[in-house]
C-alpha cells in the first residue's frame, strides 16, 4: 500500500536547486491499495520522477505524511529504511547500472544485498535475464550492451527479488515495441501475483494499450488521480 | 558460469577507488617515524635507568686535612675514614684518589698547579653506594671519625638524567600522536576522495537498501588492508634504521651489547609488530567514521 497525504516536496541542497528553489511537489495526495497498478503521466518537468523518489525512499518530503507497505516514512530508523528499500523494485529512467560489474552481477545485486544465498540467486538470475531475452549476455558489461539492453537489466534487476513494491521511470523508453510489451506483460504479472506497481510514462500509447488507473501531475500538484 | 558465485564481489569497484599505492606509501612513511619515536622513547627510558643507576649510587667523600689525627688521635683521617669505609657492607670499590687525579680535576678552577697556592687540599675517596636504602646516615658517621669530612652523591644528577628522560618521553609521546592523528587524516582524506569517486554507486547501492553496517564495513575493509599493509613495511624499513642507531648508540648502552646485532630495547622488539595493528585499527576507526558520516547525508 502506498498512501501520500499532504506531501509536499522542496529539494534541500541550494548548489544544485538554487536557494529559493521552489517545492517540486505541492499538496500531493493519494492512495494505491495493495496489489494495484497506476499509471503515473504528466508532461515534462511536471514532477513525475520527484514523486517517484519520494514513494522509493530517496527524498525526505517538507512535510505530509507518507505511508509505504504499511509503514509510516518519516518514523523509521534508518536501517529500517533500508530494509523496507529491499522491498521496494525501482527502475531508473537512466539504467542506474555499475559499469565494472557484468550483467549476471547487476541483476544479482539487490539479491546480494539482501544475504540471500548463491544458488537462490543463480536460479533467479538466469531465469529473470531469460525472461527478459539476455539469457546470452550474461558476462557482458554495460558498456558492451545497447541502450535497450541496458534497460532490460535495469528491469531484471528491479524485479529479480520479488519486491511488493515495482517503481519505474519511463521503463520502456529506450525498447521497442515488442519489448516494451513484453516487459509490460512480466510487469502485469507481477501486479498479478500482488505487487503494486507504479509506472511513469510519456508513452500515452502504452498507457492507452494497458487501462489502469491513472495519476496525473502537472506543474508539481496531482491534477487527476483514480 | 564464469561471474556468478562471487558473494565479495567488488560491487563498490574499491579496488580502484582507493588504489594500492598511495595511500600505503603514506602510512609506510608515518609507520616508519612512529618506529623512530618508540625505539627513541623506549632508549632513553632504558638509558636512563642505566645512567640514573651509576649517577645516583656515585660517592665522592672529601676529607680535610687528610694528614691531620682523627677524632680518636689514633690514626690519620684519611685512613681512619677509609678504613671505616671498608667495614660498611653497603659501600664499595673505595679509593682515594692520587694527587695527582685531584689535581686534575680541581685544575679547570685553581690552574694546573694548586700546591703553589698554598691551598690545603682535602683527601678525596671515590666509592659506590651499594645499599638498597639511601646514604642520608654516611656523612654523619664519617662526621664523627674525622670532623668536616663531606659526602656527596649522584642524586642531583640522577634527578637531572630523570627530567632529560622525561621531557624525551614526551617529545616521543608527542610525536606519536602527532603521526596518529596524521594518518587518521590521510586515511580520511583518502576514504572521502574514495566515496567522490564512487558517489553514484554507493547512492545506487543504498537505493537498493544496502545497510549503512554494509557500505562502511567494505570501505573499513579495504583501507585495513591498506594500512596493514604499509604500516608493516615501514617498520619493516625502519629495522636497518634502527639497527643501525642502536649500534651508534652501543657504547652508551654498557659494554654487554656493543656487539649485539640488534642492540635494540628488548620492548622495542616487541611494540614494533603491534605498529601495523595500531594502524590497521586507525585505519579501521576512520574509515568507519567517514563513510557514516557521509551516508548521513543521503535520506
Amino acid at each position: 500500500m502506498v498512501k501520500f497525504e499532504d506531501v509536499w516536496l522542496k529539494y534541500r541542497h541550494p548548489a544544485r536547486q538554487g536557494d529559493a528553489a521552489p517545492e517540486a511537489l505541492r499538496g500531493i495526495s493519494f492512495e494505491i491499495p495493495e496489489g494495484g497498478f497506476r499509471w503515473l503521466i504528466g508532461p515534462s518537468g511536471a514532477g513525475k520522477t520527484s514523486l517517484l523518489k519520494l514513494i522509493y525512499l530517496a527524498e525526505h518530503p517538507a512535510k505530509g505524511r507518507i505511508d509505504i507497505l504499511g509503514t509510516e516514512a518519516a518514523k523509521i530508523s534508518r536501517r529500517d529504511a533500508a530494509l523496507l528499500r529491499r522491498r521496494i523494485g525501482v527502475v531508473y529512467q537512466d539504467f542506474r547500472l555499475l559499469p565494472q560489474l557484468s550483467a549476471y552481477d547487476n541483476v544479482a545485486l539487490p539479491m546480494r544485498l539482501a544475504r540471500r544465498n548463491e544458488t537462490q540467486i543463480h536460479a533467479d538470475v538466469t531465469e529473470i535475464l531469460r525472461w527478459v531475452g539476455l539469457e546470452n549476455r550474461l558476462h557482458a558489461r554495460p558498456d558492451e550492451l545497447s541502450g535497450g539492453e541496458q534497460q532490460r537489466i535495469a528491469v531484471a534487476r528491479a524485479v529479480v527479488a520479488r519486491p511488493k513494491l515495482l517503481v519505474a521511470d519511463e521503463p520502456t523508453g529506450n525498447l521497442d515495441d515488442e519489448q516494451a510489451h513484453r516487459l509490460m506483460h512480466l510487469i502485469t504479472a507481477l501486479n498479478r501475483l500482488g505487487t503494486t506497481v507504479v509506472v511513469a510514462t510519456h508513452n500515452m500509447g502504452l498507457v492507452e494499450g494497458w487501462p489502469a488507473p491513472r495519476l496525473t501531475i502537472e506543474h508539481g500538484k496531482l491534477t487527476h488521480a483514480e | 558460469m564464469r561471474n556468478e558465485p562471487r558473494r565479495r564481489a567488488d560491487y563498490l569497484g574499491l579496488r580502484e577507488a582507493l588504489g594500492d599505492r598511495l595511500l600505503p606509501v603514506l602510512v609506510a612513511a608515518m609507520s616508519f617515524l612512529a618506529a623512530l619515536a618508540m625505539a627513541g622513547a623506549l632508549a632513553s627510558a632504558t638509558l636512563a635507568t642505566r645512567w640514573q643507576g651509576d649517577a645516583a649510587s656515585q660517592l665522592t667523600i672529601q676529607v680535610p686535612q687528610p694528614t691531620a689525627p682523627d677524632a680518636s688521635g689514633k690514626a690519620p683521617r684519611l685512613d681512619s675514614v677509609m678504613a671505616a669505609l671498608k667495614t660498611m657492607p653497603d659501600v664499595a670499590d673505595e679509593q682515594v684518589m692520587s694527587p695527582q687525579d685531584v689535581t686534575a680535576l680541581i685544575s679547570p678552577w685553581l690552574g694546573a698547579d694548586p700546591a703553589q697556592l698554598g691551598l690545603p687540599l682535602p683527601g678525596v675517596i671515590s666509592a659506590r653506594w651499594v645499599g638498597a636504602a639511601p646514604p642520608d646516615a654516611l656523612g654523619p658517621t664519617l662526621e664523627k671519625l674525622s670532623p668536616g669530612t663531606l659526602v656527596q652523591t649522584g642524586a642531583l644528577w640522577a634527578s637531572r638524567v630523570a627530567a632529560l628522560t622525561t621531557s624525551l618521553q614526551a617529545c616521543a609521546a608527542a610525536i606519536l600522536i602527532i603521526v596518529a592523528l596524521v594518518a587518521a587524516a590521510v586515511v580520511a582524506v583518502a576514504t572521502r576522495s574514495g566515496l567522490a569517486q564512487r558517489r553514484e554507486t554507493i547512492t545506487l547501492i543504498h537505493a537498493l537498501g544496502a545497510l549503512d553496517d554494509d557500505i562502511a564495513g567494505r570501505f573499513a575493509a579495504r583501507i585495513t588492508l591498506l594500512t596493514l599493509a604499509g604500516a608493516a613495511a615501514g617498520a619493516v624499513l625502519a629495522l636497518p634504521v634502527l639497527a643501525w642507531l642502536g649500534a651508534l648508540a652501543a657504547p652508551f648502552a654498557g659494554p654487554a651489547q656493543i656487539n649485539d646485532v640488534f642492540n635494540l630495547p628488548p620492548a622495542l622488539m616487541f611494540a614494533l609488530p603491534g605498529l601495523p595493528i595500531i594502524a590497521a585499527a586507525i585505519g579501521w576507526g576512520t574509515a568507519q567514521l567517514t563513510v557514516r558520516g557521509w551516508l548521513r547525508s543521503l535520506p
